[in-house]
């Protein structure tokens, strides 16, 4: 007998459940260059942008396509582009100018390992930094990271909602591993889906000033052929949007970008926290290694050791206040991340020496495995 | 049921990763229970070692790739000797015998049969090697239903290839069948 099938349940992949997020958050607009582990991204807009009246372009390289993806969000259109690392440092110069310019957008990086071209179709978790970093100038970034298919599809949307809310482009890291699992996605209901659109001016054309002082410190960006005319530029600008150099304004416009994200931590921080009241050791884990972590903390237990997990969801602005308060609990912390510690490091700035962070690194391509995060767990004890 | 492991290996092209899918969604979608279906390959579009696994449970599944196997499917005698390892004790080994010519020895369950050959001889096309490997798979481990597997097939496989691959998973069970019935 042929079992009905529930059309809301999908099985699909990270990299399928990011498209249909980006659609049902309401994207309009994706251009990028194809490339492994993240193109079965652009293959499935591909084919649903159209559909919807969308447009898809696939460009001459990344930086363009980053490019394109800018203009397109200035006339209104929620945007996004999809890459892994080597597509990522080529776009870093137009992801600082959509920092600089205030466009929102979603930048969604499948992380590969290694410099360079380094390991096209295995994991890794090597470009954490580079999402807080890689672009040049001080800014306050927005990083999310997904752990399994149903999680990449909600933090997709949740990513077009922070862009839209906070003026900026937003990255989303996944990893290889989730990219291209196959699992089990149930959709929601697509009125039941929460969204964020950017605000627009309700004062009339002549009196609009693009960056004029808002009480919480985010633009308001008229889209473009509403009759609102504004100047877009990467140069220190003042509220009209030309080039200043006017130091009080440029000191203004420097220190903004980074406090838009500063005052609004609680909003945009947020953290899985497993089992971590009683936890004697916490692991801090995300992405695919948060559920070798998930796995490690249940055969911790079984053996009677105390562990617990903080899985951060959101890496950056990194959840600073959430690793001290557990770093005041244990007694060590255990970083697992398939890098050489680049979040270690966060994590010991953090708990301010409170506790010893010990680091599980592995950067052979492979996902760190439970036994793995036991065996560390019990040297730290 | 806990986790239930199966890896599905050979070399790129060979069609394991869309098997893994279609074994992962007969579970998933069809059973209502949990499948992970993961994958690792090389950069080469055909050749190079390729393989492709599920990870099965009534419970949500956090680590999502395969640990200890219960059920390893190798179609090269590369994939067979390399994962053979991972197999756990009285766990089921199913291999290709005119790909895999040295079998290995251990405290495991093993299939042989000629599974691309009967994809030719007794379907009438190569590229049904992944689907008459299903059907051996679901009999043998009966981690799924026949059923569930018809859907999943007949929901992934192109139109106007239904039946072939019909009969390619029916010569996958009834091969099944008589493995079973000699005791493996």
């Amino acid at each position: 007998m042929k079992k009905k099938r529930a059309d809301n349940i999908c099985m699909m992949q990270g990299n399928q459940a990011c498209a249909r997020g980006a659609m049902m958050a309401g994207c309009r607009f994706f251009a990028g260059y194809p490339i492994t582990p993240s193109s079965e991204i652009a293959e499935n807009l591909a084919l649903s942008m159209p559909a919807v009246g969308g447009r898809f372009i696939q460009m001459e390289d990344e930086i363009g396509a980053m490019g394109a993806v800018i203009g397109a969000s200035l006339t209104g259109l929620k945007s996004m582009t999809a890459t892994s690392g080597p597509g990522f440092s080529l776009k870093q110069e137009n992801i600082g100018y959509a920092a600089m310019a205030e466009v929102p957008c979603v930048v969604v990086n499948v992380q590969r390992g290694g410099p360079s071209t380094g390991m096209p179709t295995f994991p890794a978790q090597m470009d954490v930094q580079q999402a807080r970093w890689g672009s040049h100038g001080d800014r306050g970034v927005i990083a999310l990271s997904a752990s399994s298919a149903q999680e990449t599809f909600e933090q997709t949307i949740r990513a077009f909602n922070l862009s839209e809310k906070y003026m900026m482009p937003v990255i989303l890291l996944v990893d290889e591993v989730v990219a291209h699992s196959t699992e089990k996605v149930v959709l929601p209901d697509p009125g039941g889906i929460e969204l964020f659109n950017r605000k627009q001016p309700t004062e009339s054309p002549g009196e609009y000033l693009p960056y004029r002082e808002t009480d919480d410190g985010i633009p308001v960006l008229a889209r473009f052929g509403t009759g609102y005319r504004y100047n877009v530029t990467g140069l220190c600008h003042d509220e009209t949007g030309f080039p200043t150099n006017n130091p009080e304004k440029i000191e203004k416009l420097i220190r903004r970008l980074t406090d838009k994200i500063e005052r609004h931590r609680k909003d945009i921080t947020h953290c899985h926290k497993i089992m971590l009241e009683d936890a004697d050791v916490a692991i801090f884990a995300y992405g695919s290694v948060a559920r070798s972590a998930r796995r490690a903390v249940f055969l911790c237990r079984e053996a009677g050791i105390k562990a617990g997990l903080i899985e951060p969801t959101v890496l950056w602005p990194f959840p600073s206040d959430e690793v001290l308060e557990t770093a005041e609990g244990v007694k060590a912390f255990v970083v697992a991340e398939m890098n050489l510690g680049q979040m270690a490091r966060e994590v010991e700035l953090a708990s301010k020496c409170r506790v010893e962070v010990h680091r599980l690194n592995r950067v052979d391509g492979r996902l760190i495995t439970p036994q793995q995060v036991v065996e560390k767990v019990r040297e730290a004890l | 049921m806990s986790r239930y492991e199966i890896r599905l290996s050979g070399s790129g092209g060979q069609g394991l990763i869309l098997a893994g899918k279609i074994l992962a969604e007969a579970v998933a979608i069809y059973e209502g229970r949990n499948a992970v279906q993961t994958q690792s390959y090389g950069p080469e579009a055909r050749g190079g070692a390729s393989k492709a696994e599920v990870v099965i449970s009534d419970e949500d599944i956090d680590y999502p790739k395969a640990m200890e196997l219960d059920v390893l499917l190798a179609l090269t005698q590369e994939s067979c000797m390399t994962y053979v390892e991972d197999l756990k004790e009285g766990g089921v080994l199913i291999v290709d015998s005119d790909a895999v010519k040295t079998l290995p020895k251990g405290n495991f369950r093993c299939f042989t049969a000629p599974i691309a050959s009967i994809a030719v001889e007794r379907v009438g096309k190569m590229v049904v090697t992944n689907i008459v490997a299903l059907g051996l798979l679901t009999k043998i481990s009966g981690a799924v239903s026949e059923d569930s597997m018809r859907n999943a097939i007949l929901a992934r496989v192109p139109k106007g290839t239904e039946e072939l691959n019909m009969k390619a998973f029916d010569e996958g069970l009834k091969t099944g069948e008589e493995l079973l019935a000699e005791g493996g």
